[in-house]
């Protein structure tokens, strides 16, 4: 068995997986900022009073979950950027644009977690007591200065744990995103376990990385958590 | 919203970057990066190897600005097409198959085949030279996807259970671990992956060396697009012109004790 | 390639893609059966009292749902083929073969989240039931048994029904390892004719056809489950719980 300091050296090759770290707290964020986005105009589509936006949010939630995102992601990445030189060619001019691995990433991680952000966001808003909607009425208030007075802060507050929990999925779904390429923490360990011939060093050492991710993501949710329950007196 | 705006700001930058175009023609060059010694990285994350030293030496004699980027193998030829890049020095084989959707520049050099194998996995040469197909049967030979060599194992031994890998490395540390008999691939390539590995001592060439005109291939070729016939010409002549001048044989000294042009 | 869908291409790969969706379905059968032998003894053990019981189940959940798959595949499929004391051992059949590495991880990553599932259903058995079990006389284990379980079978449902659907999705990671599941065969096809979209749109749809499939299945089982609730059947559509 080697010795310990033996098994640990990556000869050389060891940064590439903080600068992987990086990439992929990267993407992350770009796709979690997509798929609050998605997420917030998909629960008021499925919570809205017109059937056909109801239905778009319900085959948007059940497509996006049935489908794998390694499949979604090959999709997007291959056949997106000819699609997309399609569309543009259509309207003249030879303008090149390039869906690079990172774009397709926070594209299809966004998408995906868009959908799973809707039900989150959706279940938020089914949760505000009707009494406050009520009296927001009762004072004469418009639909959208209850919606932004009333009852959007109150989802956020409702959505912060869910949304945590989304955050470390898709997080962990990053991982994804390596087969297109994108250089980040999966793929570089998978591109260094060769030259450094210790593949079991390279992804024990992603492992304990993700972890760290994960165990600080966790921490930043409870604050949140704390931070939007300011105010709100459990009766 | 934020992704809209991230597209116009896209728009925007590539319609200037037209419009500014100077007397440099801009290239983006593709490669693999995972095929020591034609194409690899090192511990700086950079790219390195044959193929990159001659995509260099290739623009400087075109009289352009290149960028060298990495792409997965799996991808270099629908991404070429989808003009994520130019121009291809990725080692890519002048296959049949691969002339009807892309164009290639005269070869830029000829690619050795060898199978290299497990020697206790019973592999043997036949009387012809080359490996027996017959000591091939039910073994597991590797090979990375999209290749030439994917598609001759699958054609020629039948009884090959052929194992498919996103890359060669991939496929050389399933060698070692001993999750397949033999390795089918550029005997460049295998010399320096598999055959340098520490395990060295149990695997050997089994067989003669093929050709490229064995696989159908007319060499390794640098791919561009179809209809993009003036930048294949230039590509072709700038091949001819470094030979002329001896820069490709420098590059061609720095990796390799012989000439691999070929011919 | 826009002119015309190759209609033609996807006939012809159907055989093949056929024989990647019988490992798929395998794979994920196979990975379901043995999350649930693996985490229902470790899921009620994880909320024993004891912190020597349920502290090292928690430390193996949390890596396993700490950690994204594709690396908990890589790490059993290319990182155990480091060590040559494992592939000298008897264990290396079953190592080397990227199946198994494949079920082995998939198995234990579902277990985690199982797990987990489980501890939590089981806490939140309302303690009133539980304490009328213990003052009928029944022991520890037959309160576990016939009280404890079942409640939290109904209550874990909904969060087992999307991990099971999770499991579905994840095999397509088989690929990634020489594994030709639908995904593996599908790349191969489209590197030989160089048409992603053809064949990815069509396994997107099988994908879509097993998922709606399972759904199914498991939504009339759960209608079962509270057969002796029927009324109240309609409270069962909870918001899908995250993994």
């Amino acid at each position: 068995m080697m010795a310990l300091p033996q098994f640990f050296d990556l000869q050389g090759y060891g940064h590439l997986l903080m600068e992987g770290a990086a990439i992929t707290v990267g993407v992350g964020i770009a796709a979690m900022a997509v798929s609050l986005v998605l997420g917030m105009l998909g629960a008021l589509a499925r919570l809205s009073e017109r059937r056909w936006l109801r239905r778009t949010g319900a085959v948007y939630t059940t497509v996006v979950r049935g489908v794998p995102e390694l499949v979604l992601m090959l999709i997007v990445y291959y056949g997106g950027t000819v699609l997309l030189q399609k569309l543009l060619s259509l309207s003249g001019g030879d303008i090149r644009v390039d869906i690079d691995a990172f774009l397709a990433g926070t594209i299809v991680l966004g998408f995906v977690y868009g959908a799973y952000a809707t039900e989150i966001f959706r279940g938020a808003f089914l949760a505000i007591p009707q009494g406050q909607i009520d009296a927001g009425q009762a004072y004469a208030m418009s639909p959208g200065q209850i919606f932004f007075r009333i009852k959007l802060p109150q989802a956020w507050r409702l959505a912060i744990p869910g949304l945590g929990n989304l955050w470390l999925t898709l997080l962990k779904a990053t991982s994804i995103t390596s087969v297109i390429g994108l250089t980040e923490l999966a793929r570089q360990s998978d591109l260094i376990k060769s030259p450094t011939h210790k593949p079991f060093t390279t992804f024990f050492l992603a492992s304990l990385l993700y972890l760290a991710m994960t165990a600080l993501s966790d921490l930043l949710r409870l604050r949140a958590e704390r931070w939007a329950s300011a105010g709100f007196r459990r009766s | 919203m934020k992704f809209v705006r991230f597209l116009a700001v896209v728009f925007a930058v590539a319609a200037l970057a037209g419009a500014a175009q100077a007397d440099k023609r801009k290239l983006i060059v593709a490669t693999e990066g995972a095929y020591p010694p034609y194409n690899f990285v090192d511990a700086d994350g950079s790219l390195q190897g044959f193929d990159v030293d001659f995509a260099k030496a290739l623009c400087e004699k075109l009289n352009a600005d290149c960028d060298i980027i990495k792409q997965d193998w799996d991808g270099m030829i629908p991404g070429l097409i989808a003009k994520k890049y130019d121009l291809i020095v990725a080692s890519m084989g002048i296959l049949p198959e691969r002339e009807e959707k892309i164009d290639f520049s005269i070869p830029y050099y000829q690619s050795p085949t060898a199978l290299v194998a497990n020697k206790s996995a019973g592999i043997t040469a036949g009387a012809d030279g080359f490996v027996d197909p017959e000591s091939l049967a039910g073994k597991k030979v590797g090979v990375q996807r999209a290749t030439a060599y994917e598609t001759f194992a699958r054609q020629k031994w039948p009884k090959v259970e052929v194992v498919v890998y996103d890359s060669s490395e991939s496929a050389d540390l399933d060698m070692t671990a001993g999750r397949i008999d033999a390795r089918f691939d550029d005997f460049i390539v295998l010399q320096n992956g598999i055959l340098k590995s520490d395990s060295a001592a149990d695997y050997a060439r089994v067989g003669n060396i093929w050709a490229e005109k064995d696989f159908g291939s007319k060499g390794e070729g640098i791919g561009v697009r179809k209809g993009e016939e003036d930048l294949r010409d230039a590509v072709s002549k700038a091949i001819l012109d470094m030979r002329a001048d001896g820069s490709y044989q420098k590059i061609d000294a720095k990796y390799f004790d012989f000439d691999i042009y070929g011919e | 390639m826009w002119n015309g869908i190759d209609f033609e291409l996807v006939y012809t790969s159907l055989p093949e893609l056929a024989g990647g969706l019988v490992t798929t379905i395998q794979l994920t059968i196979l990975t379901i059966l043995g999350g649930i032998v693996l985490a229902l003894p470790l899921g009620i053990a994880r909320t024993s009292p004891l912190k020597s019981v349920s502290l090292p189940i928690w430390a193996y959940t949390y890596f396993f749902r700490g950690t994204p798959m594709l690396i908990q595949l890589f790490l059993i499929y290319y990182g155990l083929a480091q060590f040559k004391t494992l592939r000298a051992s008897f264990l290396w059949p079953i190592l080397r073969d990227g199946y198994w590495c494949c079920l082995i991880a998939f198995t234990l990553n579902t277990a985690a989240y199982t797990i987990e599932i489980i501890a939590g259903a089981i806490r939140n058995v309302p303690h009133t039931d539980i304490e009328a079990a213990r003052a009928m006389g029944m022991s520890a284990m037959t309160t576990m048994r016939r009280i404890t379980l079942p409640i939290a079978l109904r209550i874990l449902f909904p969060a087992y029904t999307n991990e099971v659907i999770f499991v579905l999705q994840s095999t397509s990671l088989a690929s990634m390892v020489t594994v030709l599941d639908m995904t593996g065969v599908a790349r191969i096809i489209i590197a030989r004719t160089f048409s992603p979209y053809e064949i990815f749109i069509t396994i997107a749809v099988v994908y879509l056809m097993l998922t709606y499939a399972t759904l199914w299945l498991f939504r009339r089982f759960e209608f079962h489950l509270y057969r002796h609730l029927r009324s109240h059947a309609s409270a069962v559509a909870a918001v899908p719980a995250l993994r």
